[in-house]
């Protein structure tokens, strides 16, 4: 990176505004993912016409641009694979207006999720999208990834619930998309640039549709002795007809785990338990309650428990929402991996995830969104030892082309970023990639948004990739 | 001599059963009255991918076609050579019914496919107007209001994927079979509305739904707007789940008995009394039906309803159907119509006083439907297509949308006689993003040969 750039990112926003030593860059080198990539320089712009001189900085020097919100991402989206410039959204983090009546609330990009939340939940309305890092993933960054979570089953992943965006494009044009209300008119250009992980544009403001709080909320946990019997439940409450909130699964050995870390009440000799969530109104969340206990029960459910108000709906939860710490006790680096496959397949995914991990000698536990077949296989290692990331990534690559042979996908909610554009040749056509490409250059022809993700680098893809930046004569 | 020639070319990809150029056949594909030198039938997405190739290479313009029963939205096509008729694609591909997911030929009747999955107890809420014809291609490229979407949102909530021909004539997707995916661009996405200017839909992948034991409706009618819209925030607050939730005004009520009338189906008494009318439908076991149903009641009670009628079963479902066609019976309420769809912040009763205004200052007739937020059709009537009357309902399309822009929203036309249609710059600039989507078209479709200029601002 050039003297000058750095003098200039320094006028345009002053000194504390702009970080630049190896020190500090350090922290925005990694993200939630088992991916680096470290930039040149660490804005945080505070308004939109900041992102905008940012990046026609960065374009006059010939510099690529990364977005970031929290860092909280799994697959390397926010990480600067070919250095230059990282504008972090974090100073850009003010509500901006919230319309009860309308449902609708405008935000800028660097808000936390479960904030969107707090600032309605008075009013009985919440903002849907809950991954699991919501406490502290942004809201840009959710719209970035199409974000999911719990409770996307029944109501939809991030861009179900996105209005509009305001967004800066690669050469500093500032455009607004969507409706806040009603259908826009023309191509539906916000479902597009929701989930393009940062390499169209950069998102500076959203209009996020607020949900109403169900009246009631039925919260079960079952437990199985057989693994292969919580998954035929979970296959058969979706072919019943019945549409939980949430369907969550912890295998045994998971759920040990987290039970040693958690105490969070499962019994440490089961095979599997399942977290059911269902919402609505009072008579529908009862029927289906109870619907949901006799297909437990018809697949051999050891116990059933169902809470009987809020603070026993949390303990059932905190398994599930804790798991994931629970589980950095037994090894210093965990891979959660991100695959759908067809629901109904979950038996014989489960076991061949089991397969695959005894081939490359790693415990495999599984932790997942069950109802939508969303997978999360975590793969335990050591990260200090570089052959064990080696062969942690040969066992992800097996588990995720595994899932597309089922007629899967590569991702649900993580995004493709840097883990997976070499993947993408499993699911998508030489002419599948030349479009996406076209779609690309439309808007990012120079490739300086977000270089070196979603597609394939790889030199047999050497037709369909996207012009990374030279790497930008980094210095690293 | 281009018809011959055209004929003979395209009889040469996909043999002669295929290929319609008599003379006689070829205005049943016209649009906006401009009809296409042939009509070719493919049966394979591979033969579409043909026919685009050789449309390429001869620069010749495409428009795909389902049923035909929206083929006049949108502007008329710049150039339109090759009609591509899309119902030889007619299969359902996939259908997972214990995983909710179901892939399905473009050129599929939606009726035959609501048939196939009611077998499975499932259904898609893709519910458009001419549903007995339409095809699930069409329904998806016109973006036309599906009547559920208060409850199941717009074909954005339920497309997973799609198989399509791009412009260069190669077979693409994107999305997948799965209910939950962010692998790659959501490039289907942009197929929903696009009137067939970015590509040739071949096929579409959706989840489904379980279709609820039972339902109910009611119709409530307040003298003034003001009760309307009340009884409608009322119940939309309490959270209440109903799937189809529509106020109109006296004259959509009025054209809507006239209708019911003549299909010699019984007309429920609210919409005879040149009243505010609030049609509620609801869904889910009996428990919950006659919760709504109570809830309802007092709702209505507590706003000052004139009347509340619970529906039967019969009169449900017909009031419900004839509100699925709504577009489809007040597009031809009149002579000559001006038909749009307006997105505002809020349906207000000022707002209603303000459009009500318009078509008096007009010296028009017309109706409003409000369906889901934010969505409200509007009616104007005029009484010829020709002269000061067609300039009347000019006016009246100007005088609305300058009264959306005031207030930040946007009106699309969805129907206007052939005249005013033509009068583009009264659409021109319709979006402020028609640079950002000339983009997208040129990346779909290079060389223009999709619907060209069906779409707004020209592409």
């Amino acid at each position: 990176m050039t003297a000058s750039l750095l003098r200039d990112l320094k006028s345009l926003l002053g000194p504390s505004n702009v970080l630049h030593q190896k020190e500090d860059l350090m922290l925005y080198e990694y993200d939630g993912s088992v991916e680096k990539g470290r930039p040149d320089v660490v804005v945080f712009p505070h308004t939109t016409e900041d992102v905008s001189r940012i990046v026609k900085l960065a374009a006059k020097h010939h510099v690529p641009i990364v977005g970031r919100g929290a860092g909280t991402g799994l697959s390397g989206g926010a990480l600067a694979r070919g250095g230059g410039v990282m504008i972090v959204f974090a100073r850009m983090n003010r509500i901006l207006e919230i319309d009860l009546e309308n449902q609708r609330a405008v935000v800028q990009p660097g808000v936390v999720n479960l904030d969107i939340t707090s600032a309605v939940e008075k009013a009985g309305l919440y903002f849907a999208p809950d991954p699991s890092s919501q406490k502290s993933c942004t809201i840009g960054g959710n719209v970035a990834e199409n974000a999911g979570g719990p409770h996307t089953l029944a109501y939809g992943v991030t861009v179900n619930h996105i209005a509009a965006l305001e967004l800066v494009l690669p050469d500093g044009e500032i455009v607004r998309v969507g409706s806040k209300h009603g259908d826009s008119s023309g191509y539906d250009l916000c479902g597009l640039f929701v989930g393009s992980e940062g390499t169209l544009a950069l998102v500076t403001e959203i209009t996020v549709k607020l949900a109403r709080k169900p009246e009631a909320v039925k919260t079960l946990l079952a437990i199985f002795d057989a693994v292969d019997d919580a998954s035929l439940t979970v296959a058969e409450i979706t072919a019943r007809g019945i549409t939980p909130a949430a369907c969550e699964m912890l295998d045994g050995w998971t759920l040990r785990v987290v039970e040693d870390y958690v105490h969070a009440g499962f019994p440490r000799d089961s095979a599997a338990v399942l977290l059911v969530e269902l919402e609505g109104l009072h008579e529908a969340a009862e029927t289906q309650a109870e619907a949901v206990v006799d297909v437990c029960r018809t697949h051999c459910a050891r116990e059933v428990r169902v809470a009987k108000d809020e603070r026993e709906r949390e303990l059932l939860w905190k398994g599930r929402k804790n798991a994931f710490g629970a589980l950095g006790r037994l090894a210093p680096t965990n891979y959660v991996l991100d695959g759908v496959i067809p629901r109904s397949k979950l038996p014989q995914a489960l076991q061949h995830i089991q397969e695959i991990g005894k081939k490359y000698g790693f415990a495999i536990g599984n932790i997942f969104h069950a109802g939508d077949g969303n997978l999360h296989p975590i793969v335990l290692y050591d990260s200090r030892d570089a052959k064990a990331l080696e062969k942690a990534i040969a066992a992800s690559e097996e588990i995720i082309r595994y899932c597309v042979d089922l007629g899967g996908a590569l991702t649900g909610e993580h995004g493709v970023g840097m883990e997976k554009n070499e993947l993408m040749t499993l699911m998508f056509s030489e002419a599948d990639f030349d479009l996406m490409r076209r779609v690309h250059d439309a808007f990012n022809p120079d490739s300086s948004l977000n270089p070196g993700k979603v597609f394939p680098l790889s030199k047999g893809c050497g037709e369909i990739r996207v012009k990374a930046k030279d790497m930008m004569g980094s210095n690293r | 001599m281009l018809t011959a020639n055209l004929a003979a070319k395209l009889q040469g990809l996909l043999g002669a059963t295929r290929v319609t150029a008599v003379e006689d056949a070829l205005p049943s594909f016209a649009v906006d009255g401009i009809s296409p030198a042939a009509i070719i039938q493919p049966a394979s997405a591979e033969e579409v991918a043909e026919v685009v190739r050789f449309a390429a290479s001869e620069g010749l313009a495409i428009v795909s076609c389902g049923s035909r029963s929206k083929l006049e939205l949108g502007m008329p096509p710049a150039r339109y050579d090759i009609a591509l008729d899309m119902t030889g694609l007619c299969r359902i591909a996939h259908y997972d019914a214990g995983d909710l997911t179901l892939s399905v030929d473009a050129g599929m009747p939606l009726r035959q496919l609501e048939q196939a999955l009611a077998e499975k107890q499932q259904f898609l809420p893709l519910a458009v107007p001419c549903f007995e014809t339409s095809t699930v291609g069409g329904a998806v490229a016109s973006g036309i209001d599906s009547v559920l979407r208060q409850q199941y949102g717009t074909a954005r909530d339920f497309l997973i994927g799609a198989e399509f021909v791009d412009g260069t004539g190669r077979i693409c997707k994107s999305g997948g079979r799965v209910v939950k995916n962010v692998t790659g661009y959501d490039l289907h996405k942009l197929l929903i509305g696009s009137l067939g200017t970015l590509c040739v839909i071949t096929r579409l992948n959706f989840r489904t739904f379980p279709l609820a034991q039972v339902s109910g409706g009611h119709l409530v009618s307040f003298v003034g707007v003001d009760g309307a819209l009340a009884f409608r925030r009322g119940v939309e607050a309490a959270g209440l789940p109903l799937s189809n939730l529509e106020v109109f005004s006296p004259g959509t009520a009025a054209i809507l008995a006239a209708i019911l009338r003549s299909a010699k189906s019984g007309v429920p008494l609210g919409l005879e009394q040149g009243r505010w009318c609030v049609y509620a439908s609801h869904e889910g076991n009996t428990a919950v039906v006659e919760r709504i149903s109570r809830e309802l009641e007092k709702f209505a009670h507590d706003t000052g309803a004139t009347n509340c009628e619970p529906l039967d079963q019969s009169a449900d479902e017909s009031l419900g159907g004839m509100l699925r066609e709504a577009f489809e019976w007040l597009r031809f309420a009149s002579p000559a119509v001006l038909l749009l769809r307006v997105a505002l912040p809020e349906f207000s009763a000022e707002v209603s006083a303000d459009l009500s205004d318009i078509l008096k200052a007009n010296s028009m007739r017309g109706a409003f439907l409000l369906r889901a937020r934010g969505v409200v059709y509007f009616l104007a009537q005029g009484d010829s297509d020709e002269g000061a009357a067609l300039d009347r309902l000019e006016k009246t399309a100007r005088d609305v949308r300058r009264l959306t822009a005031e207030k930040q929203g946007h009106a699309t036309l969805l129907h206007a006689p052939l005249a005013l249609k033509s009068r583009a710059s009264i659409w021109a600039g319709a979006d402020e993003n028609i640079s950002l989507m000339r983009r997208v078209k040129q990346a779909f479709d290079p060389q223009g040969l999709f619907a060209p200029g069906r779409f707004w601002g020209g592409l």
